[in-house]
């Protein structure tokens, strides 16, 4: 019996999102399940009920939806509906519903237990583990993409200026500066946003492990004289010392005076949003700065921001609005609804319509913060990682430098030419002059050797491989003597098979090396 | 007479010295080459017309025999093939100093006594160990790299036993032979000694696998020129003392760079049989999933890039892709991108093998960089396409201490902003280590043939 996935429409204020678009839909499908999407459900975002259905989906009522639904999924957490007649979504779905959105579990225990006790199974895209294996159901990184993008694109609109530099016959504009706190995956998106168009960009970030990002997207990174990692639980920021948070502010207050336009993105997991910007550096910026609060939604990091509405105070722009990727609404729903399929395929191992839920598998245990009326949130804690952000999941074991060989100290080197001092003395003492001076002159040799072949390049060592055995052909000249020895059969025999060898080495050898040396050019 | 052979003897030994030493640079290294030809024309001219030499037709026929298929052999070649060749070339030196060496001792002119006859025996005894073990080793690399071996480890079950026992019996009956003069009968030892180091020889080579072979080349290298100098030392030759000294610290030194490419002991390494006694293979961790890629959305990835790495592989060599990657790079520079190739010391199978393959592509070599050049480059590179290589690309090197390559130097790709990996299947390399490189969050994945898809790439792009 495969189950039915049910979209309904998003009744929050200003949201233009839908959890399912007419590509996703046919993605759901393939995965074994029936989909209902309700009517109307995708017209803000511009997906009409006719793709839906082209998409092998069916349309029904707002009430429908619910009784239909074995899995619903959203965008938003439950709400109560006012266009419906007891319109508690909770109240709407059948328990064992499977339910999916944003949920915000740490922040909505309230949320959790009403869900807990209408009996049905709560899925928190927004707990799904940062791991790499389950990047690809990692909503709040596709939303917060497209929140930063959105950020840069709202300060452009209401900032009186360009972004980037010109020199015009009208005379010259300098570029803006923009100064971004925070960056995650909306900080780094409205880096490259705004680099992109042309603005001097600086970036702050309590965890130091992201500089490299910082820098590999263009921007500068603002960096603090104290020593302390902001790097806490999954990769995402903890709450800092108060010393730190003065040097910081000192820091920004500084910043407030020079730069144009400030992006803040600073979030806690589970902790309201950190005042960072204060009404005194606000009143310090200039007219007709702005400033975006991506954090707005959980109160804001600056402390006259006004959630939801955009504001003039002092002269500088404050845009607070929390909805960001609704703006993009097509988009954002394509990614969003995307990791929604990538959830549920991993919910779907045999692609049959069936959910099979593994509470052992990381990923599975992180986002399921409901289980089958009970509350299973928060999930055993993981470790910190270990290198650049790149949620690395593995719990690395702490990095140890190559142990380096210990340098030769002056007295063994001394200890190994003594030895070899007393053993070529013995060797001279009973070996005949003869072999001595053929013995020196080898030795000599090895020396020379070893100098001359140091300075060969790297990229000649085959070239050096194929005339070394050129030359070590040498021995022709040995064959050469042997083969007119007289009083012997055998003798001449095997100097004569030598010398035929070694003639193909010593020609094979040269015209391979020349032919590969030809081929070098500039 | 004696006085003008043994100059022109130093004037070849100069030469060999100036060869070699022209090979510090592409400008000067055919220069060195013509040295190199100098050098053994003087040196075998001299022996020729000195006073012992008489046969002179039969040299010559058999010269120019030799020489004419040692020609064509090296017309013949592929530069994928230069692996092959080097090896089969070794195999020669050695059978020489072996039939030499037995020449020595059965030649009727044996005038030693006393001591003088302790050491020339050791020294003959000597090279015709060397040689042997050079002549069988290289045969068995050269089958290994040809393909007519299986390019895996053999390993028996006590085979650092068996190596020491035959090395212990050839020192004894080093002690029995080198007193006796060769009326004594000892050449049967000898040829027993022979057979024995022959054994050794394939033994020991047969217990390294095939990625391991820039080193056994190296040192097979290496040890053809100790067989020339013990040949010197047997005939009293100061000239193949000198070149037999020069070409056996040459091949040490390869094969030390070759070693610390791989960060492992030399001993480790002719010891054989890599990763069998590792705990830590550490293949069984969750590293998460692959994301392929196609050869569209790549030839768009490097239409956007200002900045292109190229790491080839021994992967590249096998699927002969070097002229493909060639025209991809001719491509890309003709658009104004910065495109150069990162080499690492042990890519491929032989010291080298990398910049001689990309030279007959007719790459440039002022693009073609080491790996201690271009590391730290990997940060601000947009694309890097690894072409065919695994372990010399593999994090793991540096991230995991315990892993079995921890130490080796890698060139860091995962540094660069899009790392492409052209492979054919998820195969592990050589060292039997996944690579979590493929799982990078900037990884991606082009599997297929590796000339095909750098093919369709570059047309994609034009």
């Amino acid at each position: 019996m495969s189950l039915t996935v049910a979209i309904p429409k998003e009744t929050s204020k200003d949201e233009t999102r839908v959890a399912a678009t007419p590509d996703t839909v046919a993605k759901l499908i393939k995965l074994g399940y029936s989909v209902v999407v309700e009517r109307g459900a995708g017209a803000a975002a511009h997906f009409t009920d006719e793709a839906y259905q082209a998409a092998g989906a069916e349309i029904t009522t707002p009430a429908k939806t619910y009784t239909r639904a074995d899995i619903l999924l959203k965008v938003n957490a439950p709400q109560i509906r006012p266009d419906l007649k007891n319109g508690d979504e909770v109240a709407l779905m059948k328990p064992g519903t499977y339910f999916v959105s944003f949920l915000q579990p740490a922040l909505n225990p309230e949320m959790l237990q009403k869900l807990a006790d209408r009996g049905v199974t709560a899925f928190a895209i927004d707990a799904v583990p940062r791991i790499s294996r389950s990047q690809k159901m990692d909503a709040l990184s596709s939303q917060a993409n497209i929140a930063g993008y959105r950020a840069v694109i709202e300060a452009a609109n209401v900032f009186g200026r360009f972004f980037t530099g010109q020199i015009t016959a009208a005379g010259k504009v300098p570029p803006a500066k923009v100064m971004i706190i925070g960056a995650g995956v909306a900080g780094l998106a409205a880096i490259g946003t705004a680099k992109s168009m042309g603005a001097i960009v600086r970036a702050f970030d309590t965890r130091p492990v992201v500089k490299d990002q910082i820098e590999s997207m263009g921007a500068e990174f603002l960096e603090l004289d104290f020593n302390e990692d902001g790097t806490g639980a999954g990769g995402y920021a903890k709450e800092m010392s108060k010393e730190f948070i003065e040097a910081e502010m000192a820091l920004f207050r500084a910043q407030a005076k020079d730069v144009d336009i400030i992006i803040t993105t600073a979030l806690i997991p589970g902790k309201p949003a950190p005042k960072l910007i204060l009404a005194d550096m606000v009143e310090s910026m200039k007219d007709g700065s702005v400033i975006v609060d991506l954090a707005s939604a959980n109160g804001g990091n600056c402390e006259l921001t006004v959630p939801e509405e955009v504001v003039v105070r002092h002269g500088v722009t404050i845009i607070g609005y929390t909805n960001l990727p609704a703006r993009l609404a097509a988009q954002s729903s394509q990614l969003y609804s995307t990791n929604l399929v990538h959830l549920l395929s991993d919910l779907t191992p045999e692609s049959n319509g069936e959910i099979v839920l593994n509470m052992e598998d990381e990923v599975q245990r992180g986002f399921t913060v409901v289980h089958q009326g009970e509350i299973t949130w928060p999930p055993p804690i993981r470790p910190a990682p270990q290198d650049g952000g790149t949620k690395l999941a593995a719990a690395a074991p702490p990095i140890e430098k190559p142990k380096e060989k210990p340098k030769a100290s002056a007295r063994t080197i001394a200890t190994y030419w003594a030895i070899a001092g007393v053993l070529l003395l013995s060797l001279g003492s009973v070996a005949p002059p003869d072999f001595v001076v053929h013995f020196f002159i080898f030795v000599l040799a090895i020396f020379v050797g070893w100098q001359v072949i140091w300075n060969v390049k790297h990229s000649l060592h085959t070239p050096l491989m194929s005339v070394t055995n050129a030359i070590s052909s040498i021995v022709i000249v040995g064959a050469l003597l042997q083969i007119s020895v007289e009083g012997s059969v055998i003798v001449p025999i095997l100097a004569t098979i030598a010398v035929f060898v070694t003639s193909i080495n010593i020609a094979g050898g040269f015209y391979v090396t020349h032919r590969m040396l030809k081929m070098f050019r500039k | 007479m004696i006085g003008t052979i043994s100059m022109a003897y130093l004037f070849s030994a100069v030469m060999f010295i100036l060869s070699l030493g022209g090979l510090s640079s592409q400008e000067t290294a055919k220069r060195g080459n013509w040295y190199g030809v100098t050098g053994m024309v003087v040196a075998v001219l001299a022996t020729i017309f000195s006073a012992s030499v008489q046969a002179y037709w039969l040299i010559a026929l058999v010269m120019t025999i030799g020489a004419a298929i040692g020609l064509v052999l090296a017309h013949r070649v592929e530069m994928t093939a230069m692996p092959q060749l080097v090896a089969m070339l070794h195999s020669f030196v050695g059978l020489a100093a072996v039939l030499i060496g037995w020449n020595s001792y059965l030649d009727p002119g044996y005038h030693y006594t006393g001591s003088a006859m302790v050491i020339h025996n050791t020294e003959i005894y000597l090279g015709i160990f060397i040689g042997a073990i050079t002549l069988t080793g290289s045969l068995v690399a050269f089958g290994k790299l040809q393909g007519f071996i299986s390019g895996k480890p053999l390993t028996l079950p006590a085979r650092h036993l068996l190596n020491l026992v035959a090395l212990i019996v050839i020192v004894l009956m080093l002690f029995i032979v080198v007193p006796q003069s060769p009326n004594g009968g000892a050449a049967f030892l000898i040829l027993v000694m022979t057979i024995i180091a022959l054994l050794l020889g394939i033994h020991l080579i047969a217990a390294i696998g095939g990625a391991d072979m820039p080193v056994v080349i190296s040192m097979l290298n290496s040890y053809s020129g100790w067989a020339a100098a013990a040949t010197g030392f047997m005939l009293s030759n100061d000239l193949l003392i000198v070149v037999g000294a020069l070409v056996g610290s040459s091949g040490a030194i390869l094969s030390y760079i070759m070693c610390r490419g791989m960060n492992r002991s030399f001993i480790s390494v002719i010891l054989g049989g890599f990763g069998t006694d590792s705990s830590a293979t550490g293949g069984d961790e969750d590293h998460g999933e692959v994301v392929a890629t196609t050869f569209e959305e790549l030839a768009d990835a490097l239409d956007m890039a200002d900045s292109v790495i190229i790491v080839p592989g021994f992967g590249m060599a096998v699927a002969t892709a070097q002229t493909a990657v060639s025209d991809l790079t001719d491509v890309l520079r003709k658009k104004g991108k910065t495109v150069r190739f990162a080499i690492h010391p042990v890519a491929g199978r032989l010291p080298g093998h990398m910049n001689v393959l990309l030279a007959e592509a007719n790459v440039p070599y002022d693009i073609v960089m080491e790996m201690d050049e271009i590391n730290p480059d990997f940060k601000k590179t947009d694309v890097v396409l690894v072409i065919g290589a695994n372990d010399i690309v593999n994090p793991d090197a540096i991230e995991r201490p315990n892993s079995p390559i921890a130490g080796m130097p890698v060139l860091e790709v995962w540094n660069a902003r899009l790392c492409v990996v052209l492979k054919r299947s998820m195969a592990t390399g050589y060292a039997g280590v996944k690579n979590p490189l493929f799982y990078k969050e900037n990884t991606r994945m082009l599997f297929g043939d590796a000339k095909e898809s750098v093919h369709r790439i570059a047309h994609a792009l034009e």
